[in-house]
Order: structure tokens, then sequence, then C-alpha cells
């Protein structure tokens, strides 16, 4: 008997993916890519709990009288939805998955500025995430996302402190992952990649990692603040000692406004590249893309107080805060505005991520315009604590930046994996999560501007037809959102093999090969166009927006 | 292709992520100040909260004021500063490559940075037998002084001492050690302790970090070309004496009408 071996007449090129193959290799990389995946799996995962404590929020208000068995059980829910939403998935979603996987790629560096800090970042956002996860497991908490004391501090009887610790975990995670962001797009530039020729995405993630260093050690005190009061039942904020309940909202939201911009900032980056490439043209008013981000970070720094005007603040400071959160739909616009002229005579595809994009600019339109209005003093006045809010921000959070999430994984899922997903499967997932969000939403816009207030566990009967609508349009978005997860996953064993560029992107991550080697090019690439040089693309494969170095 | 070669050679010589050792220094200098940026907010919040507080109930926060040792304050704002100056020294020996100076300057750190920490810690101490932790042990009333205990009673002697023969005030001294303290003083107190708290917890953090880095030093691992590591945590050590630079004239001096 003669052994028969089988040798292949090529070998497959070598890709962060099959580098090596076991576990250790993945928990302790020290590759932005891999990294970037770690997150993405963590996120999913967090995603999905989230999504239940929605489920819970909206079977509970089918009837008017309550489906869950108490009021505090319904107080837990939307409580565990806030919560982990805002901090385990919409602050890390894009930044942490797409961010940590494309922005070396995009300015042709080896790797972030600093790889281990990376992965300690991953492992404080898996350590406060099993927390978070303990605290849900082991009774909740019921104070809602923004802990305002003294509810959280003084009366609470939930574990209102582990979820503090939590989140004061998480927020390192995020400032250190902000940290090594802006070292690497200052220092780690490719040479001849200019700041303004860096793909727009880069400086969306910029803008936000400046959001992530000035704003998360903010809300890291504060909750120290606020467990110290809890812990030793001394009122820092508690008005019988001299404190100011007042202050910590003040503290909570200086924080808790500009994170909206940490959600929806790295969105507006995945828009700008999404638009770009499938509209085959340059985008309209580059600089004034790139520096409307830098402008949103910057002014959304000074809106805060637009979530307090009913909170007895001084009426003169109202109308500062008020014309200030005017001001900052000013540079948001600029960037609808230059997608939309980008869109004007270009040669759209309307491909999967596409549609995501074109559904987020919609929708966001329509969360943003109602922004104003509820920046608008007076308004406010009427519709503060109402679902109009609960819409509003739904429209900005879900409509904005999960959509724009979603377009960024589909967008960049060949680059991340090889492979190609079902496109068929893909338009009617964005379809159907088009659909069922506005089913969901716009209902609430509605009952809202009649009068439902938010955080109720029972409500007067007339509006019971708006939350029926609204649960039926929340199952539909869960089809949406499951969707994509079978296909997606269908693709990693059954997809067509990708290619390196398979959308013809003139960006500098898709010159390299899909998925790309560990150390991301085979040579330092050297920069020598500006991006988006569609105008210049020559037919199918070739780039002029890249030379490599002969060695 | 000798120009191929340095770069080679240079790429070997640092993390696989970077070109140079200039890109490598240059990008943990900027990751240093972005930290220290995070830091300032994080202490701006305690800063502006103790401000606002302040200037709400002012009388309290000033008699909360004349209960702290201004003079273990200042004494150990001279201590940091010197801690500083040892830093800076080891920095400079690491600028040189001698490992054996950043050795002996960083232990000296580590311990003027421990004497620091002692001093603050007999504060704690002397606060703790005056009633002036925030909780249930706070009394409005100061206590008596046989009922604070033989190092407090040293303290007081001292004091009486300085304020009879140095500055000659004992009357307004006498006067002031017995007004009533008012109920928002332990607010003040509140803001004391976790100020400084979070002040010594940072200095803790770095002792430790200190330790560390005479290790790496042992093992050689610095040198005139390579040093980052000190000279990042220079930075840092710094940036904690100057937080009570502020911290001192906040809490300590802040006292007269």
């Amino acid at each position: 008997m003669t052994a028969v071996t089988y040798i292949p007449d090529y070998a497959p090129p070598e890709t962060y993916l099959n580098a090596s193959h076991t576990i250790r290799s993945w928990l302790l990389t020290k590759d932005h890519k891999r990294i970037g995946i770690l997150y993405m799996i963590s996120i999913t995962i967090m995603f999905m709990v989230a999504a239940g404590a929605a489920a819970l929020i909206r079977i509970n208000l089918l009837s008017p009288t309550g489906l869950l068995p108490q009021p505090l059980d319904y107080n837990k829910a939307f409580t565990v939805h806030g919560v982990l939403m805002v901090w385990w998935f919409l602050v890390p979603s894009v930044p942490t998955v797409l961010g940590n996987f494309l922005i070396p790629l995009m300015i042709g560096a080896r790797d972030l500025a600093f790889p281990r800090l990376n992965l300690a970042s991953w492992y404080l956002f898996v350590a406060s995430a099993i927390l978070v996860l303990g605290v849900v497991l082991f009774g909740g908490v019921d104070t809602g996302w923004t802990f305002y004391s003294p509810y959280s501090s003084l009366f609470s009887n939930t574990h209102v402190t582990l979820t503090i610790v939590a989140i004061f975990i998480n927020g390192f995670s995020s400032i250190l992952t902000g940290l090594n962001f802006i070292v690497t797009i200052h220092k780690m530039r490719a040479p001849g990649m200019t700041w303004f020729r860096m793909p727009l995405f880069c400086w969306s993630m910029y803008a936000t990692s400046v959001i992530f260093v000035l704003a998360t050690p903010v809300l890291a005190i504060t909750l120290v603040l606020l467990a110290i009061e809890r812990l030793l039942r001394i009122g820092i904020f508690d008005a019988a000692l001299g404190g100011d309940p007042v202050l910590f909202q003040h503290l909570f939201w200086f924080y808790s406004h500009p994170v909206v911009y940490i959600q929806i900032l790295p969105t507006f980056g995945v828009a700008s590249e999404v638009v770009t490439c499938f509209a085959r043209k340059r985008p309209f008013g580059y600089a004034a893309i790139a520096f409307s981000s830098l402008a949103i970070a910057l002014i959304g720094f000074l809106v805060w107080a637009h979530h307090m005007f009913d909170a007895g603040i001084s009426p003169y400071s109202g109308i500062v805060f008020s014309f200030l959160s005017f001001a900052v739909a000013v540079p948001t616009a600029i960037k609808i505005f230059s997608w939309t002229f980008t869109l004007h005579k270009g040669s759209i595809a309307l491909e999967t991520p596409m549609l995501y994009i074109l559904g987020f600019m919609g929708l966001f339109t329509i969360g943003g315009l109602t922004g104003v209005m509820l920046a608008t003093l007076g308004l406010d006045m009427h519709m503060h604590d109402t679902y109009f809010v609960v819409a509003h921000f739904h429209y900005v959070m879900v409509g904005g930046a999960v959509m724009g999430y979603m377009a960024g994984i589909h967008f960049w899922w060949p680059k991340m994996t090889g492979k190609m997903f079902n496109e068929f499967w893909g338009k009617i997932a964005a379809a159907i999560t088009f659909i069922g969000f506005n089913l969901t939403f716009f209902p609430q816009y509605v009952m809202g501007y009649l009068g439902m207030p938010r955080r109720y566990y029972s409500y007067p009967p007339e509006f019971q037809v708006y939350h029926v609508l609204s649960t039926a349009g929340a199952s539909i978005l869960a089809f949406g959102y499951l969707l994509p997860l079978v296909y997606l996953l269908w693709s990693l064993k059954y997809g067509r093999d990708a290619g390196p560029n398979p959308y013809r992107s003139m960006s500098l991550e898709w010159q390299t090969e899909s998925p790309p080697p560990t150390e991301n090019f085979e040579h330092t690439p050297i920069i020598s166009e500006p991006p988006y040089a569609y105008d210049l693309q020559l037919p199918m494969g070739s780039s002029a927006a890249m030379k490599l170095v002969e060695a | 292709m000798s120009e191929h070669l340095v770069t080679e050679i240079s790429r070997s010589l640092v993390p696989e992520q970077f070109e140079d050792r200039h890109q490598q220094k240059e990008s943990s200098t900027l990751g240093m100040w972005t930290f220290l940026a995070t830091e300032i907010l994080f202490f701006g919040v305690l800063f502006a909260s103790y401000t606002i507080y302040r200037h709400q109930w002012p009388d309290a926060f000033r008699r909360g004021s004349l209960d702290l040792k201004w003079y273990l304050g200042g004494l150990n704002t001279a201590v940091l500063l010197l801690s500083s100056f040892c830093m800076a020294m080891a920095v400079h020996a690491a600028a040189l490559g001698n490992s054996g100076k950043i050795i002996r300057y960083l232990a000296l750190t580590i311990l003027i940075g421990g004497l620091f920490l002692a001093i603050k810690g007999t504060e704690y101490y002397i606060e703790f037998r005056e009633h002036l932790v925030p909780g249930p042990n706070f009394r409005i009333d100061p206590p008596a002084e046989e009922q604070t205990g033989v190092v407090v009673g040293a303290f007081d002697k001292f004091e009486k001492w300085f304020h009879s023969s140095v500055l000659h005030d004992e009357d307004r001294y006498e006067h002031e050690r017995h007004l009533p303290r008012p109920g928002n003083e332990e607010l003040f107190m509140l803001f004391y302790f976790i100020m400084t708290a979070i002040h010594a917890t940072h200095m803790i953090i770095g002792i430790g970090v200190m330790i560390v880095l005479i290790v790496m030093a042992k093992r050689g691992a610095f040198s005139a070309k390579y040093h980052n590591p000190v000279e990042m945590f220079g930075l840092y050590w710094h940036f904690v004496d100057i937080v009570w630079v502020f911290l001192f004239p906040a809490l300590y001096l802040l006292r007269q009408p």
C-alpha cells in the first residue's frame, strides 16, 4: 500500500483569519482586526439581551393595564433595555467593531498605536458586560438608564451600585479605545496620507474619540459620587444636606448628551463611505463633511441642559441651551445635504449597504427634525417625558445609529470575512427593518404628541391602538434583525469568495486582500491622490488612488 | 538597498506597528497627554462641584477649612514637590541612559511619596478622632480635648504654642476652635475626603508603577535611546503633583471671610 497524499497546487494566502486557529490565539491577539471581530461577537450578544428587554416592554404595553406581573418588572425591563443598549451596544458598536477593524487599514498602518491597550479595552468591556449581565440575572435595576439621584441613591432597592461599577469599567474601555484612535490617526498615517486624504470615516472616528476621551471621565466620576452617596447614605446630591439633585442631572447630561454624538457620528462616517462608493462620485464637500463632524463634537458639549428644561434651571440658561441645540442642527444638516448632493447625478447602485444608508438618511432626518422641535424651550415643556421624546431618540439611535451599523457591517463584511453574503436576502432584510422600524416608532410620535407619558406601566385605553401597532412593528423589526444573523453566518461557509474589492471602492482598505493579511499591506502604501477619485477610476479592479512601494 | 536595510533595522527595534523609535515616542507622548486630558476632566468634575457648593454654602465651607490642619497640608505640598523633583531627576537619568541613577531616584520618589501618604494618613486619623468624618460619627459640636486622644492632643498643644508664641493670635484661635460646626460642613468634609482620597489613590497607583519601572530598569530595559516608560510616567507623576497644588489652596487655605 502506498499512501496517497493530496498536494494542493496552490497554498491559500495567509490572512488574519487563518494565521492561527487556537482559541488562545484569539483571546491573546493584538491584531486590531481580530479584536474588532471579538467586539462584534460580544456586542451582538449584548444587543440580543437588550432587545429581549425591549420585547418585554412591548409585550407589557399591549394591554392598558400592563401584562407583566408587577410595575417593578416593567421598570426593570426598560432600565435594562436602556442601560444595555446605550453602554453595551450603541456606544461601542461602530467604533469598536468597524473603527478597530478599519482605521489602520484606511490610513495604511499595520495596527493601532497601542495594540496591547486595545486588547485590554476589550477585556474591560467583557468584564463590565459579565458584571451587568450578573445584575440582570440576579434581580435587575429599576432606576431608568439616567440614575437620577436621590431615587437611585436613597430609595431604589435594586442593584444600582453594581450597575454603576459595570458602567465605570465600561467607561474606561471606551476611554482607552478613544485614546488609541486619536493617537493612531495622528501618528500612524502612511506616507502621503495627509489629513485631507483620509477617508471620511476616519474623520468621524476622530471626532467620536475626542468625545470618548473628554466626556466619559465626567460620567465615571459622577457615578463614583453617586455610589458614595448610595453606600454611605450621605447625600452629595441630597437636598437635606445642602446638596443639589439638579447638579447630578447637569453632570450626567454633560456626558450623556455628547454620548448621543458618540453613537451617531460613527454612523455618519459609514454613510460617507457607502454613499460615495455606491454613487461612484467624490463626496460633495469633503472638507465640509470632515469639519462638520468636529463641529458636532464641539457644539455637542454645550447643549446638555436641553434635557433639563423642566428641572428648575434658570429660564435664561434655558434660552441659551435651546439656541445652542438649534445650532448643532446646522453641521448635521450640512452632512445630510452633502450626501444628497453626492447622490445627485451619481450612478447609484442600490445594493444592500446603500439601502440601509438610504433608510438611515430618511429616518435620521425625521429624528433630527423632531429633535429641533424638542429643543424649542416652550414646546419641550409640553412634550417632555412623553412618547414623542421616545420616538425622537429611537429615530436617531435605531433609525440612525443601528441602521448605520447594519450598513457598515454589510458593506465591510466581504472585507472582514472574504465572503459575499446573499444579496437578495440582504435587500429583503433592509426593507423589513425599514418597515418594522417605522411601524414601531411612528405611532409613538402620535401618542406622545397626544400626551402618553414615557415609562408608565399602565395607560388610558384610548392609547391602546398605538401601542398594539408599535408592538406589531417591533416583532417585524426583530425579524429584520434576525435575518442578517442567519444569512451572514451562512455566508461564512457557503458564500462565494469576495475578492479584494467587490464594490470597487477607491478607499485604501479595499486595496489589500479580503480578508486582509495580518500585517494589512504587503508593503507600506504610499498615497499620492485624494480619496474617492471615482472620476479617475479605471475599469474593474485597478486603482489610481494607491501606488505600492517597490521594495 | 542600504536605505532599505536601515529601515529594516530600525523597524526591528520597535514593536511591529511602528516604523521607528521616533514614531513610537511621539505616539506614547500623545497618548499620555490624551490620558492626562481625561484625568483633568475626571478631577474637573470634583473641583466644579466643590466650587458650586462652596458658592452656595460659603460659611459652612469656611468653617470646614478651619478644621483642617493647614500646616500638615502645607508640609505635604513641600513633600510632594520634592518627590516631583526626584521624578524629574529620574527622567533626566533615563535620558542619559544611567539605569543605576534611574533606580535610585525612583526609589527616592517612592519613599517621599510614601511620606506624603503617611502625613495624609495622620491627618485622616486626627479628623476621625475629631468626629469630622461624614456619617453617623460626624458631630456638630467639636469634641472636648480629652476625648480626642494623645496624638491629636499633641497636635493641639503644638497649635496652641504656635498661635501664642509665633502668630500672637491665641484669642482668635480659641474662638474659632470652639465655633459650632454648621450642618453643611459635613458636605465640605465629604468633598475633602473624596478629593484627597482619589488623589491618594492616584499616588498609590503611581507607586505601584514605579516599582514595575525599577524592576524593568534592573533588567536593563532602558537606554539613552529608549526610556519612554520612565518619561511618560514622569508626566503622570507631575500631573498628580499639580492636582495637589490646586487641592491644597482650595481645601485648606480659603478660610478667611
